[in-house]
């Protein structure tokens, strides 16, 4: 079927265990946008987490580095087909954030700057699986790739990983996001080549 | 350098599912009520689908999604199409 989008090129036929199925390395990293680019500055970002109660959890630029910046390399999967491998991140940990949020909801919604939304199992989110990132290969963040800041879910198709992060509610129901209501997976394993639904 | 394309963009994919050129239709932006020709929507192809926006108010107009075998169409974002039959 045609299909008015444009293809990306990489090294194929690489057997790097690290690839998962249907995945092409490369070594830029494409810039994937369904919408104009946010300019949201630093001193104006916040984050916020919504509990079942209503109740908002702040943090400012400032405040969500107060919880401790941490390194991280991993590997990026998109479900247009490309991969890039062991990207050097800087970011603070969902642990971090969520560790005084109490919530017997088992979903998440995120929100971005430019109304783009993904939904996400909570504990996808915990013990090490997720952050909200800052710093991308040494660099600030750029908007084009979601800066000032972006979740970084990199165990899930990066579609998860939501640019332009401003906010997380919890939800009891794993209510579809912007990409999922249209066709894709509502969890999006990679390894299990979940695109669709 | 723009990241986004015109509304002319969909006429292929549209052309799969409509037997008129929807593109030249006159659609009403469900947000802002802005009323023009979907050519004149601004269309981002370098993402998980084709996504076409209101060039008045940055609405989502239409989604196209190839969905492996399924091809996955919303046009929730118009109000209406005008097409001339």
């Amino acid at each position: 079927m045609p299909f008015a989008t444009r293809g990306f090129s990489g090294r194929r036929g690489q057997a790097d265990t690290r690839v998962p199925p249907g995945q092409t390395m490369v070594e830029k990293w494409p810039v994937l946008s369904a919408g104009p680019t946010p300019q949201v500055e630093t001193r104006d970002w916040e984050l916020t987490v919504q509990d079942e109660t209503g109740t908002d959890h702040r943090w400012s630029w400032d405040e969500l580095h107060a919880l401790g910046v941490e390194d991280i390399t991993v590997d990026i999967h998109c479900v247009t087909h490309w991969s890039k491998l062991g990207m050097a991140w800087r970011g603070v940990s969902l642990d971090k954030i969520l560790a005084n949020v109490r919530s017997e909801h088992r979903y998440v919604m995120a929100h971005s700057y430019g109304g783009y939304t993904t939904n996400l199992p909570l504990e996808d989110l915990l013990d090490g699986k997720a952050w909200i990132a800052t710093e991308a290969e040494g660099e600030p963040l750029d908007p084009e790739h979601g800066g000032p800041a972006r979740l970084l879910v990199p165990h899930l198709y990066f579609w998860k990983s939501a640019k332009w992060v401003r906010g997380l509610t919890m939800m009891p129901d794993n209510d579809p996001g912007f990409w999922e209501q249209y066709g894709y997976h509502l969890y999006g394993d990679p390894w299990k080549e979940q695109r669709y639904r | 350098m723009p990241n986004h394309l015109d509304g002319n963009a969909l006429a292929g994919v549209l052309s799969d599912v409509f037997t008129m050129d929807v593109t030249a239709a006159r659609g009403r932006c469900g947000s802002c009520g802005r009323t023009a020709p979907v050519a004149e929507a601004m269309v981002y192809p370098d993402a998980p689908g084709l996504v076409a926006r209101c060039a008045s108010c940055d609405h989502v107009l239409v989604v196209v999604v190839t969905a492996g075998e399924r091809l996955v169409l919303s046009l929730a974002g118009l109000d209406a199409i005008d097409l001339r039959v």
